[in-house]
């Protein structure tokens, strides 16, 4: 028997006004599968994430994430998914540790001391155990985004949402941080949705991507990304990993 | 899920029953820790009857082992031993100790005061090299800045007065009624109003409204590196963020201190009316009572404070420290450092004054 899928995108457009962003969108997320949205600025990444996590309804169709309608579910939903913002949304006012405690805080009633324990078990699984005393301004940028994936993993959700992890990391960070996404599917199990643009990022950790494109306004390819740069025909796929830039831009 | 407490040869044995995840986690925390805690010694974790756990569940055993000194897991499948030794390996490094943000407050005040020193100093010299850094000053902005912290000003600083005319010519003429000497509420609220409350009032709406936005204005241009873009252009920051607002505080300050004296006057003037005293005594009796030096005493009072609550202002915004947090910070420390100073001033004045015969 096929496992059931974690995510399905049916036939889901975004429009704001006049303007057409995507439309006729289709894709499924399976358990343990670390999918990529990738694409051009422009082409609505981030728009189909925001669909996705339950921020913005879509003008047409419908996002399914865990069997429930993201646009009409309850919040009970939310605490089954962990997402990461680019920049990391960490709360500047508390430590790292008081911020991963936040969820665990808001959504069970564990006693202070069990989740300020697991809040450091989460720290510690990202690799910022000896952190956790530090308010987030005294922090890189490659360990806020770390930190807003121990506080995404705060309720063990089984399905995690990054938005750009490698967007301003230098390639060093960048690998390290595409090496824990791999370690906590291998670990815990976890599937990742991952909206990008960072090559390197794209190939080494994507098992399936699918590729939106400004001007088609939808999808222009579905597979496996290292696949996808060797083997597609597409003039807009082969420009876009092999960055080669548009006369007319 | 269900947990159970048994002892076998004088060791205790935690059994685990059902799916250790979050929720069964939170309800077991504390009954767990607790048996683990007075076992005495080390305990035997009995998990064969736990079909699956996550982070949270690998978690209370991990901690449920630390508590009792030790521990031998029982019927775990692999999954359980794997999710335990990952949860091991990131309790083994240890938070460091939180940065010591709480200096000793004696040390932070006189490096504040230092520091307050040292950006006053930067603005003397900003002030004396202005003329060779003229460019430096943006004009447009010097106007949009008086704009904001005197035009935009002066209903509030209108009605303020008003009001404290009022009240301090109400109050005052009971006392002086007993005597008959009603007439003397004009002398006392005149003086008061210019000598005193005109400049301190005007000040202290320019802390809340203009010290304030400075501060947060400023701190937002340091948290997003404009600051720093704008000294690695080879531009004075002092020259060209302070002084324009410096300037428009100088400029401003006199003017609503006045505006603020007269409402206050024409507030006392209600008062007096209602008590049967005409405008034409009440304004002969005002006249006759302040000088024309007390006028300009509160004049002179009102530009150092306006230009107290400026640097202020701009001092709090360019020291702000990182983070959405420290925004909010330097509009505080604005506001408060901004009326703190203005009545330092004042207090000085007055002894400065008195000692003058002014």
């Amino acid at each position: 028997m096929s496992e059931a899928a974690l995510i399905e995108a049916e036939d889901v457009a975004q429009r704001f006004g006049d303007r057409t962003i995507f439309e006729h969108v289709r894709f499924s997320v399976m358990p343990r599968e670390i999918f990529v949205i990738l694409g051009g600025s422009g082409c609505g990444k981030s728009t189909l994430m925001r669909q996705m996590i339950g921020l913005l309804p879509p003008t047409a169709g419908r996002v399914m994430v865990l069997g429930h309608d993201m646009h009409a579910a309850d919040a009970d939903v939310l605490t089954r998914i962990g997402v990461m913002f680019q920049g990391g949304a960490l709360f500047g006012n508390k430590t790292l540790l008081e911020n991963v405690m936040l969820p665990l805080e808001m959504h069970t009633e564990l006693p202070r001391e069990a989740r300020a324990t697991l809040a450091a078990v989460k720290l510690g699984l990202v690799g910022l155990a000896d952190a956790a005393n530090r308010q987030p301004a005294e922090i890189s940028g490659g360990m806020a985004k770390r930190c807003a994936i121990a506080r995404a993993l705060a309720l063990d959700p089984p399905l995690l949402f990054l938005d750009e992890p490698a967007a301003g990391l230098d390639p060093i960070t960048s690998a390290g941080l595409d090496k824990l996404i791999l370690d906590l599917r291998a670990q815990l199990g976890i599937s990742f949705v991952v909206v990008s643009h960072e090559l390197t990022s794209i190939l080494t950790i994507g098992d399936r991507c699918i590729m939106l494109d400004r001007e088609a306004r939808g999808i222009i390819a579905t597979g496996n990304p290292s696949k996808l740069r060797d083997e597609s025909q597409d003039p807009r796929v082969q420009a876009f990993f092999r960055r080669s830039a548009k006369v007319n831009e | 899920m269900a947990l159970r407490v048994t002892h076998h040869d004088g060791r205790l044995t935690l059994r685990f029953d059902g799916p250790l995840d979050l929720p069964a986690t939170a309800s077991l925390w504390t009954q767990t820790l607790t048996a683990a805690r007075h076992a005495g010694g080390k305990i035997a974790l009995d998990v064969t009857q736990v079909p699956n756990c996550d982070t949270a569940g690998a978690t209370l055993l991990a901690a449920a082992e630390t508590a009792s000194g030790g521990a031998d897991l029982i019927g775990a499948n692999a999954e359980i031993v794997a999710l335990l030794d990952l949860v091991r390996a990131a309790r083994k490094v240890p938070a460091s100790p939180a940065p010591d943000h709480q200096a000793d407050p004696l040390r932070q005040a006189a490096r504040a005061a230092l520091n307050g020193l040292a950006f006053l100093g930067e603005v003397v010299v900003a002030v004396v090299r202005a003329p060779a850094r003229r460019r430096m000053i943006p004009r447009r902005d010097l106007l949009a800045l008086t704009d904001d912290a005197g035009v935009r000003a002066i209903p509030l600083v209108l009605l303020l007065g008003f009001l404290m005319g009022l009240i301090l010519a109400f109050q005052s003429s009971i006392p002086l009624r007993r005597f008959g000497a009603e007439i003397y509420v004009v002398n006392l609220v005149t003086i008061s109003l210019v000598r005193e409350l005109g400049p301190l009032l005007a000040a202290v709406i320019l802390a809340g409204r203009t010290g304030s936005a400075f501060a947060a204005e400023l701190g937002t241009m340091v948290v997003n590196d404009e600051v720093a873009a704008i000294t690695t252009m080879g531009i004075d920051p002092v020259t060209m963020l302070v002084l324009p607002r410096l300037l428009a505080t100088l400029l401003v300050m006199p003017g609503l201190a006045l505006l603020l004296e007269m409402a206050g006057l024409g507030g006392m003037t209600l008062v007096m009316g209602t008590l049967g005293f005409p405008p034409v005594a009440v304004l002969h009796q005002a006249v006759g009572s302040a000088r024309l030096s007390d006028l300009l005493q509160g004049l002179v009072k009102a530009s150092v404070f306006g230009a107290a609550v400026s640097i202020i202002g701009c001092r709090t915004g360019l020291g702000a420290g990182l983070g959405p947090r420290a925004v909010g910070e330097a509009a505080t420390a604005a506001v408060v450092g901004g009326i703190f100073a203005t009545i330092v001033l004042d207090g000085i004045f007055t002894v400065l004054f008195y000692r003058l015969h002014l």
